[in-house]
């Protein structure tokens, strides 16, 4: 069943009160956010239900959000997300380069996530890390001046660290 | 070495804690705003500074002050615009996240100005791990009586929210990171009314860059007119500028524009030059959405004079043969970058980015995505570079918000200086393949 611990119903409670009276439906966004990292990193219809539920809004208002921003996963994504940006800034330091070296590596193309489920690769737009090109952005951090050999260790950092949790 | 008002502290360890903050200076101007100045004389302070907005359009900060309407019984707010999502632009993810505190003062300062009891800090969802930074900042600010009820004993309550949106550029357009605010789609609104007058929850609303906010701790500091005094004209104050693409030293970087493109480009206390020797080509000095320059008219201006890192010097010559200050993301290609690829992937940005509410930016955005492609890939016609220079024509002007002048300018200005490489894509099809 879908449902939130008592310790984070205290904290969609706490967002909840950032916000004027009757307008909880600001919380929409931050709640979104949670329930993504509690419920398996993707937003199921349940899920949204449930965030529909507690805003009393309706679950229509929640889709058409969920649906906009493109930080919800709408599907299962692998255990690791490699967010490879490709805009410009990145494209003149060699981003392409590195995405279709990651493709090769993993066997899979932008979109796809590898059969045992551990990596999903995708393009994305500009991350505000121009500077720091090539980069992509892998769950709450950034991973920056990418190269052949970070990517591998990258690689290997994530394998080791599914391991370690199984 | 220039003037540094914003990052002469940034070095200093362990600046991001409150303690050593405080040591150094900080949360000064908090103290002399709320104790020796009233709302309306902090607002002639930055009206005298000359500071204009730093998220790109420039506008006079303390004129946009003091147009926030003051209906009788309704709250009124301040909400920060740390979307950052313009490609090029990540200078207000460096003072996040280093100078939290920097931030936090001034807008603690503007909130009492404004009369915002409550603040949002509306930032990239992206930017995942800040919201922690800026979060411990807040809660060290009121451990220390800077925030929450009855600040410093003045009797002004304030409280500073983060609220993180979750992927989409256009949020960054004021009236779209409102409804964002809101929970709901990022859909710019029709202006006018602006915000100042009707904002979030209806009620009055002044959004402010990062930059614009963490610049008025320097103003109430100094005074709006010793601020006035650094730099040139009507580009008072400093500037961050984030730099990136072909060059030696990617990074932020703040100056007092009064300096030459020529020096931020070699200067090695700037980006130092272009790696491994090679030529500059061209730049896009204001962000991905502002117009490309070929080297000549970089750092000369078409009278042949020499071009200044400030906001009129950077748009002398219009559109024609200039281009604009922009959020200040400074983009160098060297001479062996492709502007019809460069071109492309921004073209892609801009499709992707376009909330799909008018006909003109949602079609047109998909078409010059899908044009340009073509022609980067060998498969484009001749005519096909006069039907990207109409779309973008048609694109310009009519829609609601100007992220579709945004997609527009660069294709437009790529074609303006760069023809020529878009006609050898089309005659040398087999070495155009990707
Ligand atoms: N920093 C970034 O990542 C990005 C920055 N931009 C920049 O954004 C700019 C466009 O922004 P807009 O907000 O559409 O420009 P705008 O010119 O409509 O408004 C600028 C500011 O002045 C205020 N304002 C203007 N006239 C006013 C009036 N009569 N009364 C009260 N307030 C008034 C607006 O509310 C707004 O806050 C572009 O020039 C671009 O450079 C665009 C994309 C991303
Ligand atoms: C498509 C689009 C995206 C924008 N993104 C940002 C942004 O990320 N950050 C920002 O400060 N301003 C952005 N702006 C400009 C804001 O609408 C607004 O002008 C700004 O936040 C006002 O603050 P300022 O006066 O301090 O510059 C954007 C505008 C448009 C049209
Ligand atoms: S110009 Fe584009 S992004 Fe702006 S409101 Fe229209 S469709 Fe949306
Ligand atoms: S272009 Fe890749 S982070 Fe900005």
């Amino acid at each position: 069943m879908v449902k939130f611990s008592d310790d984070k119903i205290n904290k969609v409670n706490e967002i909840i009160a950032r916000y004027p009276e009757g307008k909880q439906k600001s919380a929409l966004l931050p709640l979104l956010h949670l329930a993504q990292e509690e419920f398996g990193n993707w937003l199921d219809v349940p899920v949204m239900d449930y965030v529909a539920e507690l805003l009393q809004i309706t679950p229509i208002e929640v889709y058409e959000v969920a649906t906009f921003y493109s930080m919800y996963n709408l599907k299962p994504v692998g255990k690791y997300m490699f967010e490879v940006c490709q805009t410009g800034p990145c494209m003149l330091r060699g981003s392409d380069d590195i995405i279709a070296y990651i493709g090769t590596k993993l066997g899979i193309k932008p979109g796809e996530t590898t059969a045992d489920g551990m990596f999903t690769l995708k393009t994305v737009e500009c991350l505000g890390a121009c500077g720091y090109a090539p980069m992509m952005q892998l769950g709450k951090h950034f991973r920056e001046h990418l190269t052949k050999e970070k990517v591998d260790q990258l690689i290997e950092e994530c394998r080791s660290k599914a391991a370690q949790n199984n | 070495m220039g003037v540094k008002l914003l990052l002469d502290k940034a070095h200093v360890e362990g600046i991001r804690y409150f303690d050593v903050y405080r040591r150094e200076g900080g949360y000064r101007s908090v103290e002399k705003a709320l104790k020796e100045m009233t709302p309306d004389t902090i607002v002639e302070e930055v009206k005298k500074s000359g500071l204009r907005g730093r998220g790109g359009a420039g506008f006079p900060t303390g004129m946009k002050w003091s147009f926030i309407a003051k209906p009788e019984g309704v709250p009124r707010h301040l909400v920060c615009n740390a979307d950052e999502s313009e490609p090029g632009t990540f200078k207000d993810r460096y003072l996040m996240e280093f100078l939290p505190h920097l931030l936090i003062e001034g807008l603690i300062v503007s909130s009492f100005a404004l009369g915002s009891n409550a603040t949002y800090i509306y930032i990239r969802g992206e930017y995942a791990w800040i919201p922690d930074i800026l979060e411990q900042a807040i809660e060290e600010a009121r451990a220390n009586g800077f925030l929450g009820k009855n600040i410093l004993g003045t009797g002004f309550d304030c409280e500073i929210y983060v609220h993180r949106g979750a992927g989409a550029y256009i949020c960054g357009e004021e009236t779209a990171l409102i409804e964002s605010l809101e929970g709901k789609r990022g859909n710019p609104r029709i202006k006018p009314p602006f915000p100042a007058i009707k904002g979030a929850w209806d009620r009055p609303t002044v959004v402010n860059n990062v930059e614009t906010l963490a610049a008025v701790v320097p103003i109430i500091n100094m005074g709006g007119e010793e601020y006035a005094k650094i730099g040139v004209g009507k580009s008072t104050g400093t500037k961050l500028i984030s730099a990136c693409g072909n060059i030696n030293k990617p990074g932020v970087y703040e100056i007092d524009m009064t300096i030459s493109v020529e020096e931020f480009i070699y200067s090695d206390e700037y980006c130092g030059g272009i790696p491994n020797g090679k030529r500059l080509k061209a730049c896009i000095p204001g962000g991905s959405s502002v117009p490309i320059l070929p080297a000549n008219l970089l750092l000369k201006t078409a009278k042949g004079e020499t071009r200044y890192m400030n906001y009129e010097s950077l748009s002398d010559g219009g559109f024609a043969t200039g281009s604009m200050m922009g959020s200040g993301g400074f983009i160098v290609l060297d001479e062996d970058q492709c502007v019809v690829r460069n071109t492309y992937t921004l073209a892609r940005f801009y499709r992707h980015e376009s909330c799909g509410q008018c006909s003109p930016c949602r079609e047109g955005t998909g078409w010059m995505e899908k044009i340009l492609k073509a022609i980067d890939t060998g498969k484009g016609k001749m005519s096909d570079i006069d039907l990207l220079w109409d779309i973008q024509r048609r694109i310009e002007g009519n829609t609601i918000c100007p992220l579709g002048d945004a997609a527009a300018w660069p294709v437009a200005a790529a074609i303006r200086h760069f023809r020529d490489e878009f006609e050898w894509h089309v005659l040398n099809p087999e070495e155009s393949q990707r």
